[in-house]
Order: structure tokens, then sequence, then C-alpha cells
């Protein structure tokens, strides 16, 4: 992904940390926060704001293609595999060294954000699994959520590049 | 093994009773099944003492996987006629929570180690052979388990397996089995038959979550005929939540197995790499207590078989 490591200026309006963890590591931490982020997106916030909290959308509505729902049940699969592999990468790093969080969540940050952007784009308007909403006028949900994605997707890699380690190997 | 016979069984069973086969005879040979299973488990126990303590809660989950097998055969399957939510419990019990709780209750590592020498090297020609090895491979067992859930649902065998107690037996059987088989080609302390990589492994677990999801959406839109659309619904939630449980238990094992592999592996490398903080962290760099409980297994094989040098633990060190 391009989220790993943007090149450009040294981050030096920040303290960098003291110790840079070991390049392996770091881009270990940012795999799984990045594979985190989508996983959570994919599998979670879907699930539990939009069909159980408020209810906008259901299980399934019935519309759907063929295709679409091949697609939808290989994301279903895929959001819940990245999510268990990205914690257990999270706990490889965290016993070979110090976990660097703050670009570990910038990394989940991305990953939130690069993912409902796919889902709002893809899924949503391409494919047509499901809308947002059912019974209103889309055009002022679809934007809420894309623009959501956007923005979430440009501070997770504002996080990630200002929390980059200094000494940078590739 | 136990359930073997009693396949057997049921297809003698099947030639003698084809019309005459009530409700109760079938449901009494699937509890003479499961009860073999029980008793075979706790002869080898017995037979294996000599050769160490067994770990309890390796026996605790065999008999928690007897116990599911036999709900979901009793009662549920009784309520199944009637109703398709109760068909997808039995579902969800018999062919996914039964199977995955026998695998990790190790029964061919107990075997091995319960039987003297000779029978165990029987045992594993027959585990090693042409059948079982192919049976075993994950895309075969994947295609076994996933493929007899869309047989069975987008055909008229949903209700053949209501209507006929002997085909409903051995469609029981098939989905205990086949579960069980795909289960442990992807998981489970039992050395596999197959060195299979763990992307493989992997790849086969996500596109069998994504077959069962698509199948449970399908059958939301789809009921089998003559279903209530709201059972249906109920039913098909039931399939895919229910189902999502055990698949993301079956992935954390899976992960669980990386993670071990890459602790042996990054060893060394952490020595170079990350020596200072590992020494700063102290014991914490040789993993967290909540990661060590899956770590017990893999000696135990180990020792099994490489004590027994009959089963070669191939899966114990492909997790890479």
């Amino acid at each position: 992904m391009s989220t790993a490591a943007p090149t450009g200026r040294s981050p030096d309006d920040r303290p960098g940390p003291p110790e840079g963890p070991p390049v392996g590591t770091d881009r270990r931490t940012v795999l799984s926060g990045f594979l985190f982020g989508c996983g959570i997106a994919a599998s979670m916030i879907d699930l539990f704001v939009f069909h159980l909290g408020l209810q906008w959308h259901h299980f399934y509505d019935l519309s759907t293609t063929e295709v679409a729902l091949a697609a939808d049940g290989a994301l279903h699969a895929l959001g819940w595999f990245i999510t268990v592999w990205s914690l257990f990468l999270l706990a490889d790093v965290r016993r070979r060294a110090e976990v660097a969080w703050r670009r570990w969540t910038g990394a989940v940050l991305a990953g939130v954000g690069a993912f409902q952007l796919f889902d709002g784009v893809v899924d949503h308007k391409l494919l047509g699994i499901h809308q947002i909403r059912y019974g209103v006028d889309l055009l002022p949900y679809d934007t809420a959520w894309i623009g959501s994605a956007v923005v979430v997707l440009v501070i997770g890699l504002l996080v990630l590049r200002r929390t980059r380690p200094v000494a940078t190997g590739g | 093994m136990d359930q073997n016979q009693g396949q057997h069984h049921e297809q003698h069973h099947e030639q003698h009773h084809e019309q005459s086969f009530g409700a109760v005879p079938w449901e009494v040979l699937a509890m003479l099944v499961l009860a073999g299973a029980a008793a075979g488990y706790a002869v080898a126990l017995v037979a294996a003492r000599r050769r160490g303590p067994w770990p309890a809660h390796r026996t605790a989950l065999w008999y928690l996987g007897l116990l599911c097998a036999a709900v979901a055969l009793g009662p549920v399957a009784a309520a199944a006629r009637t109703s398709f939510t109760a068909h997808m419990l039995g579902h969800v019990l018999l062919g996914m929570v039964a199977p995955l709780l026998l695998v990790l209750a190790a029964p061919v590592t107990l075997l091995l180690r319960a039987l003297p020498v000779g029978g165990a090297r029987s045992v594993t020609r027959v585990l090693r052979g042409p059948w079982v090895r192919t049976v075993a491979h994950p895309v075969a067992a994947g295609l076994l388990n996933a493929g007899g859930l869309w047989l069975l649902y987008t055909t008229d065998l949903y209700h053949l397996v209501h209507t006929s107690a002997p085909l409903g037996l051995v469609v029981h059987a098939h989905v205990l089995l086949a579960g069980y088989l795909f289960t442990a080609s992807l998981v489970g302390p039992d050395a596999r038959l197959h060195p299979v990589s763990l992307r493989v492994r992997a790849t086969v677990l996500v596109l069998f979550v994504t077959a069962h999801s698509v199948l449970a959406k399908w059958l939301y839109a789809h009921p089998p005929a003559g279903v209530d659309p709201l059972d249906g619904r109920t039913g098909a939630q039931l399939m895919y939540y229910g189902g999502d449980v055990v698949d993301v238990a079956l992935m954390v094992l899976l992960a669980a197995g990386w993670y071990r592999a890459a602790g042996r592996q990054g060893g060394r490398a952490a020595g170079r790499q990350g020596g200072r903080a590992a020494g700063r962290r102290g014991g914490r760099a040789t993993g967290r207590p909540g990661g060590m409980r899956v770590e017990r297994i893999v000696p135990t094989v180990d020792e099994a078989s490489s004590g027994r040098g009959a089963v070669r633990s191939e899966g114990a060190s492909d997790d890479r």
C-alpha cells in the first residue's frame, strides 16, 4: 500500500521516536494497523453501526445480483481474516520490540479510510451490493460517506508521515 | 474409526429398513455411534496412561464435541423436521462446532499413543494411504464440506433428508465427517497428513467462509420450498452469524500457528536486530501468556509422533 513509506521531507516538526524500531518491525507495525483498520471497517463498523445500531440497512436487501453477492461474501470472509491476522502481527511486533502506537494508530485510520472509500465507491455505487439507507435521497449520504472516508484516510496518512522512523531504510 | 464404523452400520441398516425405518431407530443408532466414540476415547486414555499425562482440556473438548453432536442429532434434529431455524442450528452444531471441538481433542495423537507400536504403524499406514491423504487435503476437504452444503440446500436433497431417515443419517454422517476433515486439514494438534503451506490453508479457509456466507445470504432470499419465509430468514442469519463465530475461531487458530512458528524462527532474528528491545523488556520477548496455550500442543504431537516413529509431524514445521 502507498501508506508504507511516503517519501519526502524528514519529519523534523516533532521529536522523532527516541529509539527507532527495526525496519522490519516498522513495516509490520504499519501493515498490522492498516489491515486492522480495513478489517474492522469491513466486518464491524458496518455490522454494529449501520445494521444493528441505526438499522439503516439490513442483513441483505434481496436486490443484489449474484456477482455482487459473491463479492460481498468474499469481502466478509477477508474482513474477518485480516482483522484476526493483523492482531497476531501486532502481537508479533510487541514481542520483538516496543510498539510504535501512534504509528500503528495512523495506519489503522488509513485502513479504515481506505476501506470506507472502497466500500462507498465500489460496493455501494459500482456493484450496488446495498445502499446506505433506503427510501431517502442518497446523494447527501453518499457524499458524507465518501467525504468522511477521504478525511479519515488523509488524517491516517498524515499521522503515518509524522511518525516515520528517523532512519528510513525502505 | 468409530465414526467410520458408524457409517458402515448406517449403510447396512439402510438396505434392510428402506421403508419401515421409523423416526426413533436411526436416532438410537446415531447415539450408539457417539457412545462408541465416547467409550473409545476413554479406553484410549487408559491405554495411553503409561506414555505420560494427557491434558485434561483435550478430554473435555472431546466430550463437549460429542455432546454438541448428540444435541444436534437428538432434540435439534427432531425439531428440524418442522423448523428451518432448528435445522440450521443442527448444521452449525454438527458441521462446525462439534468438528472443531473434536479436532482440538487430538484423537489421532491419542490413538497413536494408546496403540502398541505395531498397531500404531498400521494406523499410520492407513492415514498415509492414498484414500485418506486425498480427502484430507484442505482443498478436497473444503470441497467435500462446502459442496455437500450446496447440494443439500440447492437441490431436493433437503426435503429427502427429512422424509427418508436412512438418507438423513447418511447426510448427517457426511456433515460431521466432512466438517472434521476440513477442520483437521487446517488447524489442530494432530499432525496434518499434507505438508500444505499456511498460505494455501489460509486461502482455503477464506474461500470456504466466502462460500458459506454466500450460501447463507442466498438461502435468506431463496429458502427451500415449503419453508416459511420468516423461518427461512431466521435460519439463514443463524447460519451466517453462527458460522462466523466458528470461522473466526478457525482463523485465530491458524494465525496462532503462524505466530508460534514466527516466534521460533524469529528468535534468532530478534537476537540479531531486536536484542536491545528484548533485553529492555526482559522475559516479555519470549511471548505473552495468552499465546502460550496453543503452544503446548505442538511438542506433544512431536513427542507422540517422533517417540513412536510413526507419523512425522509435518504440520508443526510448515507454519510460515
